[in-house]
C-alpha cells in the first residue's frame, strides 16, 4: 500500500496483523510493541481517516489545534508525533482522562474550553497552526469548522470527522454530510471526503484547507 | 495594545512568570477576540525566554487550570447527585440479579428456599433454614444483602440531598424522580434548558427515537410515568397528564437552577391542573386510584 504516513506514525506488527503506531505512553490500555503503542482507527476518527488512505498532509512536527480531544485517545496519538498541541473539550468527566495522558506529554496543552465559543481560548491557543483537528459531536459541526478557521495558517489544513447524527438522526447521513459541506464552503475548499463506515458507522472523513 | 481591557491580550499579558495562580485564573477567565502568535509575543514580552520556555510554561499553567476547572465543575451538588442516583440503581440492579442467582442455587439444596432479596436478607441473618450448611451459599447471600443496604444508603443520600439541590423539583415530584431527571439531562442546568416536551420523554430515549425514525407513535411519557399524577391518571388521559407534569417540573427546574426560591404555588397549580384532567370522562369511569406509589 502506497501511502503518505506522517513522520512518526508507523506500521507495525502486533500479533501478526500490521497497525498503526506511534511512539509513547499508553493510554487506553493499547497493545505495545516496545515504545510503540497501536492506534485503533476504530476508536479513533483520525485514526480511521489514515487507514482508509486519505492524504491529510500530515508530516509530523506541526502545531495542532484539536477540537473535542475527549478523554484523549486520538490527541495522545497527535501529540506523539506533531509538535504544539492544543486540545479543546469541553464535558468535564473526559477531561480528567485527558489531563492524565497529558503528563506525560510535554507539548500537550488541555483546555476545558467550548468549542463553539473561541474566544474564551483565543487568547491561549495561537495563530497560524498548521493542523485543526475536528471531532466534536454536536449540531451546527460545519459552524464550529469555520468559526475556528480564524486559528488556521493559509496554507493549513483541516482535518475534519463529522457526525451525521449529532446534526439529525432522522435524515439520511448522505444528506446531512451534503449540508454540512455546503455550509463548509464558506470558508474552505474541500480537498478529499471519505466515508468511514469500515470502523465509525454514518461518520464522513473531510481534508479541507481554507479559502 | 497590550491592554488586558482591550480582550485582544495573550493570557501571559501583566502576569509574573513565577505566578502560577495568576496564569491559571487567566486562561480560565479571559478572552480574546482574534488570536495572535502568542509565543513571539510572549518572548518579546519578556515573559518566556525563548519559545520553548514559553511552551513550557503555557504547559504548567493550562494543566494546572484546566484541573481546577474540572475539578470546579464535577464537584458541582448536580453532580454528586447524578453520581449517587446512578450508583443507587446499580446497587438495586446487582443485588436483584444476585438474589436471583442465589434463588436458583438455594433452590437446589434446600426446596423450600424463598426468593428475591428479602430471603437473601433473611439467609445472611442465619434466620433461614438450617439445610443450607454449604458457606458459600451463606456468603453470597452476605453479599446480597450488603448490597442491598448500601442501596438503601444511597437512597437516603438522594432523599437528603435532592431537596437542597433542586427544591421545587423535588416537592412537586419526589427526591428520587428529581434526582433522576437531573441526571438523564446531564445536570440541573441542562435540565432547566430543556423544553419540556424533552422533559416529557426523557428516558424513553428508545422509543422516541423509533417514533422519530417513522415506525412507532410517540411516547406519552419517559421516567416521569413514574409520578404519582402520571400514573394515578387513566390510561386514556395519561397523555394530557404527563403534558401537565412535564410543564410545571421543567418550571420548577428552571426556577432551581436561575432563582433558587421556593415556589409553593406551583404545586397547587399542578394538582389543580391534574384534578381537571383526571375529572374527565372516560369511555370505562374515571380511573383515579391515586396510585400508591411503592417501587
Amino acid at each position: 500500500m502506497s501511502e503518505q504516513l506522517p513522520e512518526g506514525v508507523k506500521r507495525r506488527a502486533f500479533d501478526g496483523t500490521d497497525r498503526l503506531a506511534t511512539r509513547g505512553e499508553p493510554v487506553y490500555g493499547e497493545p505495545t510493541d516496545g515504545a510503540w503503542r497501536a492506534w485503533n482507527p476504530h476508536r479513533s476518527k483520525l485514526g480511521a481517516m489514515l487507514e482508509v488512505g486519505m492524504d491529510t498532509g500530515l508530516e509530523g512536527g506541526e502545531t495542532v489545534l484539536y477540537l473535542g480531544a475527549a478523554s484523549g485517545t486520538t490527541v495522545s496519538h497527535v501529540a506523539d508525533f506533531a509538535g504544539p498541541t492544543y486540545a479543546v473539550e469541553f464535558a468535564a468527566r473526559p477531561v480528567r482522562d485527558l489531563l492524565e495522558t497529558a503528563d506525560s506529554r510535554e507539548r500537550l496543552f488541555p483546555l476545558l474550553k467550548d468549542a463553539r465559543k473561541p474566544a474564551t481560548y483565543a487568547h491561549v491557543v495561537e495563530s497560524d497552526v498548521d493542523v485543526i483537528v475536528q471531532d466534536v459531536a454536536t449540531r451546527g459541526q460545519a459552524r464550529v469548522a469555520l468559526e475556528n478557521r480564524q486559528f488556521l495558517a493559509d496554507d493549513g489544513r483541516l482535518l475534519l470527522a463529522v457526525k451525521a447524527r449529532s446534526e439529525d438522526v432522522t435524515r439520511e447521513p448522505a444528506a446531512v454530510f451534503e449540508d454540512v459541506r455546503e455550509e463548509l464552503a464558506a470558508g474552505y475548499e474541500v480537498l478529499e471526503a471519505k466515508r468511514l463506515e469500515e470502523y465509525h458507522t454514518d461518520h464522513l472523513g473531510i481534508v479541507a484547507r481554507p479559502r | 495594545m497590550n491592554d488586558r481591557s482591550s480582550t485582544s491580550a495573550g493570557w501571559f499579558v501583566d502576569i509574573d512568570p513565577a505566578d502560577v495562580e495568576a496564569a491559571t485564573e487567566a486562561i480560565r477567565e479571559e478572552t480574546a477576540e482574534v488570536p495572535r502568535n502568542w509565543p513571539a509575543e510572549a518572548v518579546e514580552a519578556g515573559f518566556a525566554d525563548d519559545e520553548a520556555d514559553y511552551y513550557a510554561k503555557l504547559r504548567e499553567s493550562t494543566v494546572e487550570s484546566t484541573r481546577e476547572a474540572v475539578r470546579e465543575r464535577e464537584a458541582a451538588d448536580d453532580q454528586q447527585l447524578k453520581h449517587s442516583i446512578r450508583a443507587m440503581d446499580d446497587c438495586n440492579r446487582t443485588a436483584n440479579e444476585l438474589a436471583e442467582r442465589l434463588a436458583e442455587w438455594a433452590g437446589t439444596v434446600d426446596p423450600d428456599a424463598g426468593t428475591g432479596v428479602e430471603y437473601a436478607r433473611a439467609l445472611a441473618r442465619g434466620e433461614a433454614d438450617d439445610d443450607i450448611a454449604e458457606p458459600v451459599i451463606g456468603s453470597l447471600a452476605e453479599r446480597v444483602a450488603d448490597l442491598a443496604d448500601e442501596a438503601d444508603d444511597l437512597r437516603e443520600f438522594v432523599d437528603r440531598q435532592t431537596p437542597a439541590v433542586a427544591p421545587n423539583l423535588s416537592a412537586l415530584s419526589d427526591p428520587v424522580l428529581a434526582a433522576r431527571l437531573i441526571a438523564l439531562a446531564g445536570g440541573l442546568e441542562e435540565l432547566a434548558k430543556k423544553p419540556s416536551g424533552t422533559v416529557q420523554v426523557l428516558g424513553a430515549e428508545d422509543a422516541l427515537f423509533a417514533h422519530l425514525r417513522g415506525h412507532a407513535p410517540s411516547p406519552k411519557h419517559g421516567i416521569i410515568y413514574t409520578h404519582d399524577a402520571v400514573r394515578g391518571t387513566h390510561p386514556e388521559n395519561r397523555g394530557s397528564a404527563a403534558r401537565a407534569v412535564a410543564g410545571k417540573l421543567s418550571i420548577a427546574a428552571r426556577v432551581d437552577h436561575y432563582s433558587g426560591e421556593l415556589k409553593p404555588e406551583l404545586e397547587a397549580e399542578l394538582a389543580e391542573r391534574i384534578e381537571t384532567i383526571q375529572a374527565r370522562t372516560t369511555d370505562e369511569d374515571a380511573g383515579t386510584d391515586g396510585g400508591a406509589a411503592d417501587e
